[in-house]
């Protein structure tokens, strides 16, 4: 079966300092496969390559076998490969279902419009509503996005990228910066995506990690240290020294 | 900002109407200001929907008082027709500069479209045998307005004509901004870094933008020069690009009938203060644009909705 991403020798470098080193990644169709190493390894660096946020200086990137290396951030996503990031990227000033509307919106090119409402569009505000109904958000949906508690505003962040109808979802650190029973909530609700979605996430929280990932990428120094199954990552005695080792470190930060 | 949004626009519109019978001296003064309006819609388009700045947006306003004055003279003297054309070569020309405008960011974007002011500036001196240079235009006379209405004295056609393009402007800014373009560009405004991420073509949506508010502006340029019989450097010089920058800001970047009152209340405070002081009027315009930025927070309408809020009790 064809993989939903494939990196070929995925290399980027700033200057003289290479923060992704010929990393050549596989991620299954439908996988829930987890990105992990100590701070610095290039974990974001990596998203930032894959997605188109940042030119890769070399390599190569299939999403499902179509070459995407030279496209621009916004074909990707048009192709099917969407991200959200570590630290929130918002429409702060518009309220949360037009954060989401948005996205539905330019997805099926309807930005060109001009002549009428965007809030008279039912189709796009029913759309709209079921992923806000998903992130639990329904609720809120009439705030500015900036008056929402930043756990939900990390709810925000997913529930934008899913309305660009993903085929791969890449979460960087999906929940930096929340407390840790609402970041349990908001991996209950990555979880509860359709499993036809593949996911590939960044995450510091090992406990999250061996729950919800079927595969794991050890990333250090830029470059792919190994790759396994939670049970072979959490063997791995490389991985002890270099990462575990230093899990209170990163529980803290 | 969305609470002083509804509705406002009627309200505006019968205040208008009024001032017609109300101020029957003053119709060539009137008509200077809902002009005025007019640009500053077409100019807060871009940096209050879209967040992006331009300190050489009279260059469209030039283009257009030119192209009508140019057209008058030539003996196409039909003010609708002038209208149209000054809209289309104004919203050409901007068309044309968006590729440099655009890109970068808005220090960079201050620069070059402050650059390109002094270049048409220049060009519009240097270009006598079409312009008048220095001197300006002014041997042309237009013809009456849909082969009706003639241009009379007191100027109530002038009213009239420039009133309805500016409800016109504005119905069609309003339609634009609740529209999903719109929202497209607030998208822009609010967080231009998650665009591409959500697959939005951002210079295309932009480069749409630029060409519709240099069209306006370019409108508002043709009714100036139609109504006043002159077209001259001045309406394409950084003054005028500066001044349509502190209407948006006096009255609510981001708010259309905050636009409109801005305009208003600029031309009425620059008026009465270069009355009371013709040599320091800039001083006091100095103090109430800070006072509208750090006081009202959001200019009038800012101010207004505001009060608003604090009326019934959300605050």
């Amino acid at each position: 079966m064809t993989p939903a991403i494939e990196t070929e020798g995925l290399t980027l470098r700033y200057g003289h300092f290479t923060a992704v080193g010929d990393v050549s990644l596989r991620v299954e169709a439908g996988a829930r496969h987890a990105l992990i190493g100590p701070n610095g390894a290039g974990k974001t660096s990596l998203v930032h390559a894959l997605t188109g946020n940042v030119p890769a200086t070399a390599g190569r990137i299939r999403v499902a076998g179509q070459d995407v290396t030279v496209l621009s951030q916004a074909e990707r996503v048009r192709r099917g490969l969407a991200r959200t990031f570590q630290i929130n990227q918002l429409f702060r000033g518009l309220t949360v279902i037009e954060n989401v509307s948005l996205a539905i919106l330019e997805r099926e090119r309807k930005t060109r419009q001009f002549w009428r409402s965007f809030a008279a569009d039912r189709a796009v505000a029913e759309e709209a509503r079921e992923h806000l109904s998903f992130a639990h958000l329904e609720e809120m949906a009439d705030r500015p996005v900036r008056s929402l508690p930043y756990g939900s505003q990390r709810l925000v962040e997913i529930a934008i990228a899913l309305a660009t109808r993903p085929r791969v979802l890449v979460l960087d650190e999906p929940a930096a910066g929340v407390p840790a029973a609402q970041s349990e909530s908001i991996f209950e609700r990555i979880n509860a995506l359709p499993r036809d979605l593949t996911l590939l996430f960044v995450e510091h929280d090992m406990g999250l990690v061996f729950r919800f990932a079927e595969r794991i990428t050890v990333l250090v120094g830029g470059r792919i240290m190994t790759e396994g199954t939670p049970a072979e990552i959490q063997a791995d005695e490389r991985v002890r020294e270099v990462y575990l080792g230093r899990r209170g470190h990163h529980g803290a930060a | 900002m969305r609470l002083i949004r509804i509705g406002a626009g009627l309200p505006l519109l019968l205040a208008a109407v009024a001032s017609f019978f109300l101020f029957p001296e003053y119709l060539s003064l009137l008509n200077t200001l809902f002009i005025l309006a007019i640009f500053a819609l077409a100019y807060d388009l871009l940096q209050g929907h879209a967040g992006v700045v331009s300190l050489g947006h009279a260059v469209f306003f030039g283009m257009g008082a030119y192209t009508a004055a140019v057209l008058a003279a030539h003996g196409v003297t039909e003010p609708v027709v002038g209208l149209l054309a000054a809209l289309l070569l104004s919203g050409l020309l901007a068309l044309l500069l968006t590729r440099i405008v655009v890109v970068g960011n808005d220090l960079t974007r201050l620069l070059v479209t402050l650059g390109i002011g002094f270049l048409m500036l220049e060009a519009a001196n240097q270009a006598r045998w079409l312009t008048g240079g220095a001197d300006g235009m002014s041997d042309f006379t237009m013809g009456p307005v849909l082969g009706l209405f003639r241009f009379d004295f007191a100027g109530e056609t002038a009213f009239w004509y420039s009133l309805a393009a500016l409800v016109l402007v504005y119905a069609f800014l309003w339609r634009l901004t609740t529209s999903p373009f719109g929202l497209a560009l607030r998208g822009i405004r609010e967080n231009v870094r998650r665009m591409p991420a959500i697959g939005a073509p951002v210079r295309r949506h932009l480069a749409t933008a630029y060409t519709i508010s240099g069209g306006i502006a370019g409108l508002a340029g043709a009714l100036l020069a139609q109504t006043s019989n002159f077209a001259s450097l001045d309406m394409l010089g950084f003054e005028r690009s500066a001044e349509v920058m502190m209407m948006a800001t006096l009255g609510g970047t981001g708010s259309i009938p905050g636009v409109v009152l801005g305009a208003v209340g600029f031309s009425y405070l620059k008026d009465a203060l270069s009355a009371m002081s013709p040599k320091y009027w800039h001083l006091g315009i100095g103090l109430v644009l800070m006072l509208s930025v750090f006081v009202l927070r959001g200019g009038i309408a800012g101010g207004v909705s505001a009060l608003l809020r604090r009326l019934r009790g959300w605050e």
